[in-house]
């Protein structure tokens, strides 16, 4: 192993599976050996069975199906507002003089303490996930596009100033193009926090979505399926991620190291 | 007539903190560039040149003194001064022809217009066959054969060169000059071109102007009137060497009053 040395895409591949297998090996020894009682820990295969239960006999994919939606919705709604106004703010110095010091105050509201509160304000229907979603990702979303916005070259503003752009022909043809794939990078992370919080949200308060399934499995004390339902967490989260990289190393090939 | 005429320009830079004293780039200078010359200013690093340079591109606002081109005053940065800078600024997003077309592209111009043109200025910077290729894919004097192009194609009434050559190896920036000076040759144009370097100041302008250390004031203006086409070869010409001689002492006294 040499410091910062690349490794081949064939021995990633086997090392990325190695630690899977040797996490799933760990699983099964602590489960089969009994070393953890059952109700406490369910074993790999029967998280798998459980799995299959859930989506075959139980309707899991609507839950599923129902948290992908909040979740997206409600990282949508942040990123629409977001996107402008972080680029507002990293642009225009004296509106990010406006919006900053709130904004990095806000960041640090923990979103899932207004759960309670929103409930009281909009119920627990969807609105209710849809604003946990928001005040999650809103603030570190501004926040991140503004700073990368400011961080555009200056170098690059000037020569566009020379060859003919005004103001606005500066943020479309030099600001937006340069900024673009970190935006795209930021709003790839953001999404993923975007999941951390909706299982949450659903933890209390509501009649589907993944969270809603775990927290009635704990009632009947169904470890199985608390498992199965966290893996699918991981893996629907796993899988927004690669398609969010796909699509972003296709748009923004030119930024990629040679 | 004179194209460019600097009149009394003087620039001091604000003290970045509280109690830390203003800086006096430049003292009042006055200089007149005629139509299709080929001016080089010469100085040593520190002494204001860069400041001259972006002051008549507009990216500065001069603290005192008028810059006129063509008799009218400058406002800001504008497409009639194209500009080539020192560090990289190709725009990494953008293929070669793209960021050639950048200036017409934002003029509205047509795009067989665009083409045309681009074509013409790939073809005299040597690029053809890298019009597809994005920047990074380029060596820096490529890029800076780029970055000239992307310039010219603006058609600009002055070409300002901000030590475009300074961070590229010593063969390739012999090149560089002869290529700049052979471009200059065929499609006269007025250029101001800044260096410390003096064989390149020499070999490249039909003037030198020298400047002092900072404050920066001019303190020479020499004449180097060597036939065109230029051939790398008059840089050993008895000529040239006591040119570069005359030079060398004017530039030393400058870069030993900087240090002091």
């Amino acid at each position: 192993m040499k410091l910062l040395v690349p490794v081949t895409r064939e021995s990633r591949i086997l090392l990325g599976v190695a630690f899977f297998m040797a996490f799933v090996g760990l699983w099964s020894l602590l489960t089969w050996s009994g070393a953890v009682p059952k109700h406490f820990l369910a074993s790999p295969w029967q998280t798998l069975l459980s799995g299959w239960d859930l989506f075959a006999n139980q309707k899991f994919g609507f839950d599923v199906g129902m948290t992908v939606w909040r979740v997206v919705g409600g990282f949508l709604l942040a990123a629409v507002i977001a996107v402008p106004l972080g680029i507002a703010m990293g642009t225009y110095k004296p509106i990010e003089a406006f919006f900053e010091p709130f904004v990095s105050f806000a960041r640090y509201l923990p979103a899932s303490a207004f759960i309670p509160l929103l409930i009281l304000w909009v119920g627990i229907g969807e609105a209710q996930k849809l604003t946990v979603i928001f005040i999650g990702c809103f603030f570190q979303l501004t926040l991140m596009i503004a700073m990368i916005v400011a961080g555009t070259r200056r170098d690059l503003v000037e020569a566009a100033y020379t060859l003919g752009c005004r103001d606005s022909g500066v943020i479309r043809r030099v600001v937006l193009p340069g900024a673009a794939p970190d935006i795209a990078e930021a709003l790839r992370q953001v999404l993923g926090l975007g999941w951390t919080y909706i299982i949450v949200a659903e933890l209390i308060g509501a009649s589907s979505g993944i969270g809603h399934m775990i927290t009635d499995s704990q009632a009947l004390m169904a470890t199985d399926h608390i498992i199965a339902g966290i893996v699918v967490i991981g893996l629907v989260g796993l899988l927004s991620d690669v398609l969010f990289k796909k699509v972003n190393q296709h748009l923004f090939s030119w930024s990629l190291q040679r | 007539m004179s194209r460019l005429s600097i009149r009394n320009v003087a620039k001091t830079f604000p003290g970045v903190r509280r109690g830390v004293p203003p800086t006096q780039a430049l003292q009042p200078i006055s200089l007149d560039v005629a139509d299709n010359d080929f001016i080089t200013v010469l100085g040593p690093s520190g002494c204001g040149k860069s400041t001259l340079l972006r002051l008549v591109a507009g990216l500065e606002t001069p603290t005192a003194g008028d810059i006129l081109l063509d008799g009218t005053p400058i406002a800001g940065a504008g497409a009639d001064r194209g500009v080539v800078f020192q560090s990289y600024t190709l725009f990494p997003w953008l293929t070669v022809r793209q960021n050639i077309c950048f200036g017409l592209r934002e003029k509205g111009m047509p795009a067989a217009g665009q083409r045309e043109i681009s074509e013409r200025f790939i073809g005299q910077v040597g690029l053809r066959g890298f019009e597809e290729h994005y920047p990074k894919q380029l060596s820096g004097g490529m890029q800076q054969r780029v970055a000239i192009a992307r310039a010219l194609a603006n058609d600009p009434k002055i070409l300002l060169l901000d030590e475009p050559f300074g961070a590229l190896d010593n063969q390739t920036r012999v090149l560089m000059q002869e290529l700049l000076l052979g471009i200059w040759e065929q499609a006269q144009k007025t250029v101001m071109f800044v260096t410390h370097d003096i064989d390149e100041a020499i070999f490249m302008a039909n003037r030198v102007v020298v400047m002092s250390a900072r404050p920066g004031r001019i303190k020479a203006e020499v004449a180097a009137d060597f036939p065109h086409p230029r051939h790398y070869t008059i840089k050993t010409s008895p000529e040239f060497m006591a040119l570069k001689a005359q030079l060398t002492e004017e530039i030393r006294v400058e870069a030993m009053a900087a240090d002091h």
